[in-house]
């Protein structure tokens, strides 16, 4: 299985190489992806670098164009496929039927990947954008149970599927969540952001420590809790009176003890998400996952999940937490 | 102006849907959407139930949609969907990419629902030649996201081959997830939910901790916790808009869609709408409220 690593800057990419990535996959410093976070990724410059040093490793790079195209400017998501094809980019992630349809007429021998905002969650969708566009990878959604998982990469034979392995947990299905923009008016569809960071204010009240978004009260905590980013999935709100994580907790996706299972199912390759995250968090992670998978391969039926990786990875998780997410049924 | 009522997005028992749709068809509505959009357990009315309502409302000269499930995971559930496109007898909204394939491949005409991403008049211009004949656009987006993507398929040559749907009136189904929420607030897994969300014929309400009300639990499905309402906005509408359409929460909705009409028609003073937002349209955030 390929180990596929997120990098938001050209230091990022170089860690994530020297510590075993086999892919890295990045995003260009505008809203054609959804990462767009102030001082993150890669203008032309730099990602004609970043191709370079890829290439030289014998590794592959990967582009997410993975927003919509907002109307009267979808020039500018073509642009950053052209840009691609030029550049000698290997694949790119794109979620917009625009974006595929333009891929497909304009550049057929580029490598396309659907990208997990276009949620693909069953065969037939898989059917759709193979059929359509030509796709030849897609990232499945992290709504699905392993057993899915396996369902799918069986029924779909031809095509090769890519899961997330660790990161942040999106709860919800990707691509269909407005969530973020009915409380801020951006969403990551139309700006590539989810809760965004200008929207975030602390404040101190009578009742604890507040964290808002947009004015809106995401959670509050007592002196001695750990706090975390406002997400708005995962705060603390009123149900009929019971305040509780009513979506989700704080915590990371992490399925090292999948890889067995993963493998079986002809999985093509796992990611780490994260591209906004700090060159130490990405050596972290694909250090784990590089040790985990030269394991796994070198002798499958011994393979177990170290004490020592799990540690490392309770160290940079939000809230210090990992889950199986919906790939484990009870979670759902 | 044409009105719409969509599918129920709410778990009821048979008889308060039935009922439901015995109001609709003696209501002014154009068209009704019916279906189980959102869970595949929710099996109080099953395929030959829907039909059954379906037809009476035809009857009544209602054009009838079938609308299908936003989020399709298990083969079960396609299977059903394929059962939804193979009716024979009426329209389908798709609500996911699989149902379009499936049409498409039939060479069936179809809805697209606003469950599916489509942002731009290329995407419009795929799916047109795909057998679109009919766009329901994201809850997300606003009047002048809608104005300028027409004005793009007005250039493309196809601003005359599908209709506009706009999402008027109701909670906004805002997300859709692997977890059920209802279950969860019940402290019950997805597997042995008991089809818990039966008990909460509107939804559970989510405030946060200072009161606010921001979301409501419907299943797997995350709703806005106010009501949307353009009711007042249909002028903006004008050249846009071909549909307006209204959620249902009850006999209210049906009321509701005769009073879209009326303001419509006749242009009077707003309608009162204390306690409802209508911020995506004038592209702000939906939980707003703009005058």
């Amino acid at each position: 299985m390929e180990l596929l690593c997120p990098a938001g800057s050209l230091p990022a990419l170089k860690t994530a190489l020297k510590s075993g990535a086999d892919s890295v996959y990045i995003g260009l410093k505008d809203d054609t992806n959804a990462r767009h976070f102030a001082g993150l990724n890669f203008n032309d410059k730099r990602l004609i670098q970043a191709a370079e040093l890829v290439r030289k490793q014998g590794k592959k790079l990967n582009l997410a164009i993975n927003t919509f195209a907002h109307p009267g400017d979808a020039k500018q998501w073509y642009k950053a496929v052209d840009c691609a094809a030029a550049n000698g980019i290997d694949a790119v992630i794109v979620a917009d039927i625009a974006v595929l349809d333009y891929c497909a007429q304009h550049h057929p021998d580029l490598e396309v990947h659907l990208s997990v905002q276009a949620s693909a969650t069953n065969a037939q969708a898989v059917a759709y954008y193979q059929n359509n566009f030509g796709v030849s990878r897609v990232v499945l959604p992290r709504v699905l149970s392993i057993h899915q998982v396996k369902q799918i990469a069986r029924s779909c034979p031809t095509m090769e599927f890519e899961v997330f392995a660790y990161g942040s947990l999106c709860i919800m299905a990707e691509g269909r969540c407005y969530l973020s923009s009915y409380l801020t008016g951006e969403s990551p569809n139309t700006v590539g952001a989810c809760s965004p960071a200008s929207f975030v204010r602390w404040e101190e009240g009578p009742e604890g420590l507040e964290s808002r978004l947009n004015k809106i009260l995401i959670d509050r905590y007592a002196p001695n809790e750990t706090t975390g980013y406002p997400t708005l999935c995962k705060g603390r709100f009123d149900v009929d009176g019971q305040v509780y994580h009513a979506l989700e907790e704080p915590t990371s996706l992490n399925t090292l003890e999948l890889i067995p299972e993963l493998a079986e199912a002809n999985i093509a390759a796992v990611k780490i998400e994260g591209r906004q995250r700090s060159p130490a968090y990405v050596q972290q992670v694909t250090q784990v996952w590089r040790q985990a998978l030269d394991r796994y391969s070198a002798d499958p039926s011994r393979y177990q999940v170290t004490d020592q990786w799990m540690a490392q990875l309770a160290s940079i998780s939000e809230g210090s937490q990992t889950t199986l997410g919906a790939y484990h049924k009870q979670w759902q | 102006m044409k009105y719409a009522l969509g599918p129920i997005l709410y778990y009821w028992p048979k008889q308060k849907t039935e009922e439901f749709y015995q109001l609709a068809s003696a209501s002014s509505a154009d068209i009704v959407y019916m279906g189980e959009s959102v869970c595949s357990k929710r099996r109080a009315m099953r395929h030959n139930d829907w039909i059954a309502v379906a037809r009476d409302l035809a009857s009544k000269g209602k054009q009838v949609v079938l609308s299908s499930m936003a989020l399709l995971e298990a083969p079960s559930e396609l299977r059903n969907i394929e059962k939804l496109i193979d009716n024979g007898e009426f329209l389908v909204e798709a609500n996911d990419v699989s149902a379009i394939e499936m049409l498409r491949q039939r060479k069936l005409p179809f809805i697209v629902g606003p469950a599916v991403n489509v942002y731009n008049a290329d995407a419009l211009n795929v799916l047109q030649r795909q057998g679109m004949q009919r766009w329901v656009m994201p809850v997300e987006l606003s009047r002048d996201w809608l104005s300028k993507t027409l004005q793009d398929a007005q250039d493309l040559g196809i601003r005359d081959s599908f209709e506009v749907e706009v999402f008027a009136y109701g909670h906004l189904p805002l997300a859709y997830s692997a977890r059920c929420f209802t279950a969860r607030s019940e402290n019950k897994t997805k597997d042995e939910c008991e089809t818990c969300c039966i008990n909460y014929p509107h939804g559970r309400q989510v405030n946060s901790q200072d009161g606010q009300p921001l979301f409501v639990l419907n299943g797997i499905q995350t709703l806005s916790g106010e009501k949307y309402d353009l009711i007042n906005d249909q002028a903006s509408m004008r050249d846009l808009v071909d549909i307006v359409r209204l959620s249902p929460s009850g006999e209210e909705s049906i009321e509701h869609l005769e009073s879209f009409r009326r303001r419509n028609q006749e242009g009077q003073s707003n309608y009162p709408t204390p306690d409802t937002v209508n911020g995506y349209w004038h592209q702000i955030a939906g939980i707003h409220h703009s005058d």
